[in-house]
């Protein structure tokens, strides 16, 4: 069957290998559109009042959100503080020890939580946080993202951990160094730079995210530093400006969207250059 | 492992005349040798017990949102029962809730994700493994997966923004002037828009579906591929016979992960849905999802019943995408442990 007809198979061939270029090149017309659209309408409308001013009050032009700015990483960094132990230990623990049935649990398990949707995560970070302490607070939105980024990082801490090869342990053990010393100053360090990629990405992950802190920190207008209040987070301030109907508010949107990609990319690129230069390696 | 390193450095040899530790208990305490080992001995444990509570924690949480989802909605169960799911009315104000257009919406939105994202991914995943020059194939696959950085809120500006004038003013007349006739691009031309909600999911899961189509693809052993071209196949038959048959498993597990993100996504999809709880044939009619509702109105919702209805809609959301990763998961770990084992043996 295949002997026959070469022209049809020959033209079969083009087709298919054009559509597979033909589809690459479709892909890349959103990521242009989208970063193009967003570099051109962000840089117009960045000024220094966007990132040292809060807002105006409704309607009124200018102001910034730098209350916003600094409200992300307040809620960043209580989310890590969650985050980070929690994931990294669970990391651990697959790693060195998880190799039974019970780590396949756990293993499996962490991948649902990857999967639960981000605004399901900011109902229960609700019910938890914010029913208990009855009110809004950057910590309940701290709460949210830190869940989230639980699964990310244990699962490329375990992957990480799994590549430092088992001679290096078998060394430690050999010179009877205990077991947690191994883990700690050898196998960790040895994968040290690994699993930093591995929180910065989780970082860049949750730092985005929208949904779940709609009704846990809530934003706020206003300079806030105390974690148990509501609190403004840059994405959040891009989606009311986006929804509002002011123009200042929908420039101010897009500058906002400009810095977070550009803060999202920085983690991003520093964790890229990190590891391909090998700062973080210890003992490898 | 730790058993079979440390066991022969630690345990003092049974001696005849001296009562020996059982081997079941080779934590049993060791009084031969210096003390500094009892205090590493007990480190360890600690250190052990410590990992295992993170570990346990990941247990705690999901069973925590189980809990929570539960006991939050469950006066909106117990109200409505199961006729929740299967009627169409939402009011609020007189208490009355069924989610049945949320469903819809979700799923719809969803499926029409998957139709545009699905080629376009395979498609890439072929090039970038098979078909294009080595030194393109790092820059592709970053370039795909820097789409995958830009935050939901930022598709959301965007669409508002540049995609939903253009739809509005190009895609969405020639459509009904050609298509029309096919039922589904009938009705107004708002721009905010199942069709419009569908673009932009299908914009956000093209990453993942194509990183994991191309792992999967890139598992299949070599030989296959060299087997195919032996018996003068063309790249194509190659890349069907050879390639795509083998990594059939998986491509689908990565589609339905896939499935799994755009049935969960909530903000671009709120803000370019057009958040209205209708059941409409045309794919130009705004809708709404099960994740924009809870978006929209849990903040405001007042009284006892319309939050827990809202929860019970994130208790269904949850349910759903529970499922479809579950499924998911499988194919992907069916496929990549065969090849793991592959390379093993």
């Amino acid at each position: 069957m295949i002997q026959s007809k070469y022209w049809w198979r020959s033209l079969q061939d083009k087709l298919m290998v054009g559509l597979a270029t033909g589809a690459t090149l479709v892909v890349l017309v959103p990521l242009v559109a989208i970063f193009g659209y967003l570099i051109y309408k962000g840089i117009g409308s960045l000024d220094w009042n966007f990132l040292t001013k809060i807002p105006k009050p409704v309607g009124e032009v200018g102001g910034g959100m730098a209350n916003a700015i600094v409200g992300s990483g307040v809620i960043l960094f209580i989310a890590s503080l969650i985050g980070v132990p929690m994931g990294i230990g669970t990391g651990v623990y697959l790693a060195e020890f998880g190799k039974k049935r019970f780590g396949y649990l756990v293993r499996f398990t962490a991948d649902v939580l990857n999967g639960v949707p981000s605004i399901v995560i900011g109902i229960v970070a609700w019910s938890l946080v914010v029913v208990t302490q009855k009110h809004h607070s950057a910590l309940a939105g701290g709460v949210a993202l830190g869940i989230m980024m639980v699964p990310i990082i244990s699962r490329s801490t375990e992957e990480m951990l799994l590549m430092v090869p088992q001679s290096l342990r078998e060394a430690a053990w050999g010179l009877g160094i205990s077991q947690w010393r191994t883990t700690l100053s050898i196998t960790l360090r040895s994968a040290s730079s690994g699993i930093i990629t591995a929180v910065m990405l989780s970082f860049a992950r949750v730092a985005g995210e929208t949904a779940p802190l709609m009704f846990t920190t809530l934003g706020n207008q206003f300079w806030n530093f105390n974690i148990n209040h509501e609190t403004a987070a840059l994405p959040l301030q891009i989606y009311t400006y986006a929804n509002s109907p002011y123009d200042d508010w929908h420039r101010q949107a897009w500058a906002g969207a400009l810095i977070l990609i550009i803060l999202i990319l920085i983690s991003m690129s520093l964790v890229r250059m990190a590891a391909s230069r090998g700062v973080f390696k210890g003992g490898n | 492992m730790l058993k079979q390193m440390n066991g022969p450095l630690l345990k003092p040899k049974p001696q005849p005349d001296s009562v020996a530790p059982s081997p079941e208990e080779p934590s049993a305490p060791v009084p031969r040798r210096k003390i500094e080992h009892k205090s590493s001995r007990f480190a360890d444990a600690a250190f052990r017990y410590l990992m295992l509570a993170c570990a346990l924690s990941v247990l705690a949480i999901v069973v925590l949102i189980v809990r929570e989802l539960i006991l939050s909605s469950s006066l909106a169960r117990h109200t409505f029962g199961l006729k929740f799911f299967v009627t169409q009315v939402w009011d609020p104000v007189s208490g009355d809730f069924g989610a049945l257009p949320f469903i819809y919406g979700t799923l719809m939105s969803s499926l029409l994700a998957l139709i545009l994202a699905v080629p376009l991914s395979i498609g890439v995943a072929t090039f970038t493994t098979e078909l294009c020059p080595l030194r393109l194939r790092g820059l592709l696959s970053y370039l795909v997966e820097l789409l995958a950085t830009i935050p939901s809120v930022i598709y959301g500006l965007w669409g508002m923004y540049v995609l939903v004038p253009i739809l509005r003013q190009y895609v969405q007349p020639f459509l009904a002037k050609y298509f029309g006739w096919t039922g589904l691009f009938g009705g107004y031309q708002f721009g905010y828009s199942m069709l419009a909600a569908g673009i932009i999911l299908a914009i956000m899961i093209i990453p993942i579906v194509t990183s994991i189509t191309r792992e999967v693809m890139s598992a299949v052993p070599k030989a296959q591929r060299e087997a195919v071209l032996a018996i003068g196949a063309t790249r194509w038959e190659m890349i069907r016979v050879g390639v795509l048959r083998n990594a059939r498993t998986g491509i689908m597990g990565a589609i339905i992960l896939g499935l799994g993100r755009a049935l969960g996504e909530t903000i671009a999809v709120t803000m370019l849905i057009g958040n209205t709880p209708q059941i409409s044939k045309s794919l130009f009619a705004p809708g709404y999802t099960l994740a924009s509702v809870i978006a929209n109105e849990f903040s405001e919702a007042t009284g006892d019943l319309y939050p827990s209805a809202l929860v019970e809609i994130g208790l269904a959301l949850f349910l759903i995408t529970l499922l479809v990763n579950i499924v998911a998961q499988l194919m992907v770990w069916s496929i990549t442990r065969g090849s793991a084992q592959r390379a093993t043996a």
